[in-house]
């Protein structure tokens, strides 16, 4: 395992190299023309004679992507937690809310831009429209699947709804959250451009459809390079986000050997201390 | 020597026994909904615990024992009759589940704490309590492990530890050791015997196994399958503490026989 360890960097970057050696011997071997796919030595120079252009259209995509993140996460998990508590919110606002999971999102966009303009707050909602539903989704099952044990125990307990709900039912649906977070973030990037493509003055969208109005492919490269690799540090973020949350989960626990080992008796009948004492 | 004097249908302890009641069971009755119409899952069953007594419920499988115990647990409700638990009520009994639904993301100390969170005290102040507790049953050193990296039967032991942690007059029991094999069960049986004859707590303890009933109980409850009643109401009497030894003695044996018989002929009157 130490092993494998050491390797799993290395394999991942060496792998990406590899990609980017392709791309470029299929670029000067079949001789392709560079204003339909330029080499990455091209791509690079762009972006590197560009630092502080590229740089802010990034982090103007990046801050819309966390921003339409965010509140699905907020208000995913709060709609979960609504539906699940309540027969009547199932019927009617799951029902919604699966009906509207149906409707092609990107078509929503032209919406967005009358409804709320051409500044940034139609990008996060297209993002929030487009990466909610996988949270509420995820978050209902997850929090469906307290077992019929669970919910004795809480009982027995005497625990008032509230315990229940964050001491069992939260906890225990925590994987499944999870699980939806790492779809919605990708998500959430998506919905970010596609607000851009929209209408937009700025961010990695916005430099994709006007590059590609003056045909400066290099440039529409740019910022596709730029966009997985925004993706791809965000998907991780959400992988160490999971290290972190659900340590406990089956999948995050490795093969360790299970311990098998009888425990030590206790000596003769210590009980009688504790309870006299109690 | 005689076949043990076995009471008869008097289902309450002997009229010399001047210690107060900590259970009454009276007339409890469970009727199911299925597909099929209703099914009655318990009879009327009347039965009266004291406090500090170690009882059994003894029968086969889905005989409506495992009902009566959530009933008396305020788990589900009667459908007729009822049940009156003195002192703190439901407030004070703890509960050992047939599995021990450990949350894995707790630590084994904060699972032990757990109903303490539950009722809004603490944590922190029973956290020696805990200790202890963990102790006695011979987990020292395992409060920070994850339930994953027990085995079956210390896991066992901290669910029991924390039906225990709030010091409750009522320990509830569903088959505890069901699940586990029987050099384990047997060592959890003594220890369960020792905590109980040193804490003054009255015991409802739910199985299928005659000599795991024999062992620990005051008196043995059979309960008969569709619908639950109780067939007879055995006394058991053995000096404690008892030895696992005493499971080879002679009385131990008929005893066994007597409710080995009592279990085939509600089987056969059910087939019948």
């Amino acid at each position: 395992m130490r092993a494998s360890r050491k390797w799993r960097v290395p394999a991942e970057l060496w792998t990406l190299a590899a990609l980017l050696a392709l791309w470029q011997g299929a670029v000067s071997l079949l001789r392709v023309p560079e204003i339909l796919v330029p080499g990455v030595n091209v791509v690079f120079e762009e972006i590197v004679s560009h630092p502080d252009f590229y740089l802010a259209q990034s982090m103007h995509t990046l801050s819309n992507t966390v921003m339409a993140f965010v509140l699905s996460v907020v208000f995913g998990v709060g709609l979960a937690v609504a539906i699940v508590s309540s027969t009547f919110l199932e019927k009617t606002l799951y029902t919604v809310l699966i009906a509207l999971n149906n409707v092609p999102k990107v078509a929503l966009a032209p919406l967005f831009v009358i409804w709320l303009g051409t500044g940034n707050a139609s990008k996060i909602a297209m993002g929030v429209m487009i990466s909610i539903f996988a949270i509420v989704i995820d978050a209902v099952l997850g929090l469906r699947s307290l077992t019929p044990d669970m919910i004795d125990l809480g009982r027995s307990m005497r625990g008032s709804r509230f315990k229940m709900l964050f001491k069992l039912r939260l906890p225990n649906a925590l994987p499944s959250i999870i699980a939806g977070m790492k779809v919605a973030m990708s998500l959430s990037l998506v919905g970010a451009i596609v607000g851009e493509f929209v209408a937009a003055q700025n961010g990695l969208g916005y430099v994709i459809m006007s590059a590609q109005g003056a045909f400066q492919t290099d440039r529409v490269f740019a910022a596709i390079l730029l966009l997985a690799l925004i993706g791809t540090a965000l998907f991780y973020l959400m992988e160490w986000l999971e290290g972190v949350l659900i340590p406990w989960h089956e999948s995050r626990r490795g093969h360790a050997p299970k311990s098998t080992a009888a425990p030590p008796l206790a000596p003769v009948s210590p009980t009688a201390k504790i309870f006299d004492a109690a | 020597m005689a076949v043990p004097a076995v009471s008869d249908v008097d289902h309450n302890p002997s009229l010399s026994d001047d210690r107060p009641l900590a259970i009454e069971i009276d007339g409890v009755g469970k009727v199911y909904q299925s597909s099929d119409g209703a099914v009655t899952a318990l009879g009327s069953v009347n039965l009266d615990i004291r406090k500090g007594e170690f009882i059994s419920l003894l029968g086969p499988s889905g005989c409506g024992k495992t009902t009566l115990l959530r009933i008396v647990a305020g788990l589900e409700e009667a459908t007729t009759g009822h049940v009156h638990l003195h002192g703190r009520g439901l407030d004070g009994l703890g509960f050992v589940f047939q599995r021990d639904v450990l949350l894995n993301w707790l630590t084994i100390i904060d699972n032990v704490l757990l109903p303490i969170d539950f009722k809004n005290k603490k944590p922190k102040a029973y956290r020696d309590r805990a200790r202890q507790l963990l102790a006695t049953f011979g987990l020292e050193g395992f409060e920070n492990k994850r339930p994953w990296e027990l085995s079956g039967g210390m896991r066992q032991r901290a669910a029991i530890c924390r039906a225990l942690i709030d010091d409750p007059e009522l320990l509830l029991m569903d088959e505890p050791f069901g699940a586990l094999d029987a050099l384990t069960r047997d060592e959890l049986n003594v220890e369960l015997q020792s905590l109980w004859q040193h804490s003054n707590k009255t015991a409802l303890f739910v199985t299928h196994s005659i000599s795991e009933a024999v062992f620990l109980s005051d008196r043995v409850v059979v309960v008969s399958d569709k619908p639950g009643r109780i067939v007879e109401v055995l006394d058991i009497d053995f000096a404690r503490p008892r030895s696992l030894d005493i499971r080879e003695e002679a009385v131990f044996g008929r005893y066994s026989r007597h409710l080995r018989g009592l279990l085939e002929q509600t089987d056969a009157n059910h087939k019948g």
